[in-house]
């Protein structure tokens, strides 16, 4: 099972700027004096030993998630900003002409968890099918009033793709697209869903938007089992903890600190930072990545968890 | 996890023992909020003595945090003092540093909050 991020950013869109790129620009600079680069492999084995907030960036797309087993079985977790290059990427692959279906798994109904689906090409293909699945009552009225004018100017009515709206349940598994899935009700404004995937022995749970009181025993081992022996946690770390129980206490998002506990209580092998502060820049998110890590290793109590934050086409293997 | 408590001056002295974790976080609480209630201007200042405390989660720090704006609203002065690395480190990741003054001692909390604060001239 593989993994692909296509949005990482929370709440809003994050481009990067041309203020960002020339930080870099000098960083690199700065790093390449009396650095020997005459040919490209020089030059690429450069670029591989700069921090990542140097040579990359974690990206500024919202929320879109794809989780593949094979090219032909298309799931994905969100239609954020990030479905738009999703899209795009399966209309390269796959062409126009053999149709494709597609189970997308919502979060929420939230912008940024939607906004991608007017610009997500596959809905523009006749003969494509596309399976939104999800627990909020009002999963297809919240995409047809996107699309509605003055809003958008193509009527969900005329996209000439199949688009099925599936009612799932927390708490209650479904078999879909050859996966055991499993909902789990969180704290968010107007609710939110997690979903935990399971196939042939791997194990991926997708849990943003979500606001942990870990105080509440009840409630810690719910998550704690939902994360149970993972194999990775898409898990949201927006806030810093200190934000996230005072002046952001109800907007709905959780932090690194809380990742860490509910991945070390559940047994998780891999926690992935998720759903950005879209305030934030590379150099924060990195430092957030390297101090959630030392969260980690002080504070291990048995098998280590792995710690890596994802990025806007970041691929994982499970 | 323990907890006594030591009046010196002005300031009551909290030591907290042990680990605060999502299992005992409420406990504490329940320890912490009568003291909580003195905590205001012209009242007692509280010193959290962290010296044996050698683990808190995020629901322990959710407790920091409650007491920390309580006292603030009641114009109360709140500290910690020694803290372990570790719960230093926890501190920071989570940035209760930026939360909480800090002290290196037990001593030097309960002077600060001993002295008086300086009067506005007339």
């Amino acid at each position: 099972m593989q993994i692909r991020f296509w949005g990482t950013r929370g709440s809003l869109p994050a481009p990067l700027t041309t203020d960002a790129i020339r930080v870099k620009l000098a960083a690199a600079l700065t790093a390449a004096q009396n650095v020997r680069l005459e040919t490209p492999a020089a030059i690429d084995d450069f670029i591989a030993q700069l921090p990542f907030s140097v040579s990359g960036t974690f990206g500024g797309d919202s929320s879109c998630v794809e989780i593949i087993d094979n090219e032909d079985n298309h799931v994905i977790c969100d239609l954020g900003s990030g479905a738009r290059r999703y899209g795009a990427e399966m209309l390269r692959r796959h062409g126009p002409e053999q149709p494709q279906t597609y189970h997308v798994f919502m979060s929420h109904l939230h912008w940024d968890h939607i906004m991608g689906f007017p610009f997500f090409t596959p809905a523009f293909i006749p003969g494509n099918r596309i399976l939104i699945h999800g627990c909020h009552p009002n999963l297809e009225a919240a995409f047809r009033r996107q699309h509605g004018a003055p809003s958008f100017p193509v009527d969900f009515n005329q996209l000439p793709a199949s688009i099925e709206f599936v009612q799932l349940q927390p708490g209650v598994s479904a078999d879909i697209a050859g996966y055991r899935i499993t909902p789990l009700l969180q704290r968010h404004a107007g609710d939110s869903s997690g979903y935990r995937f399971e196939k042939t022995g791997k194990c991926v749970v997708y849990s943003t938007d979500s606001e942990h009181r870990t105080e509440n025993t009840r409630e810690t081992e719910a998550f704690a089992a939902f994360f149970r022996n993972a194999d990775l946690v898409i898990f949201d770390a927006m806030y810093s903890l200190a934000d996230a129980v005072s002046v952001k206490e109800d907007w709905g998002h959780s932090s690194n600190i809380i990742g860490v506990e509910l991945c070390q209580l559940a047994g998780a092998k891999r926690l992935c930072l998720f759903h950005h502060e879209p305030v934030f820049g590379d150099i924060q998110l990195e430092d957030i990545l390297r101090q959630t890590r030392r969260l980690e290793e002080i504070t291990r109590d048995g098998a280590p968890l792995e710690i890596i934050s994802a990025w806007d086409g970041l691929v994982v293997d499970l | 996890m323990e907890v006594g408590v030591e009046r010196r001056g002005n300031a009551r002295v909290i030591a907290v023992k042990g680990r605060i974790d999502h299992l005992n976080a409420s406990a504490f609480h329940e320890q912490l909020t009568p003291h909580l209630q003195h905590c205001r201007s012209n009242g007692d200042g509280i010193v959290l003595d962290l010296s044996a405390l050698d683990y808190i989660s995020s629901a322990g720090l959710r407790i920091f945090m409650m007491a920390a704006k309580q006292a603030r609203a009641q114009g109360g002065r709140i500290a910690v003092a020694q803290m372990q690395a570790l719960v230093q480190e926890i501190f920071e990741i989570s940035h209760f540093h930026l939360v909480y003054e800090i002290f290196t001692t037990t001593d030097e909390a309960v002077a600060a909050l001993n002295r008086q604060p300086e009067t506005a001239g007339t």
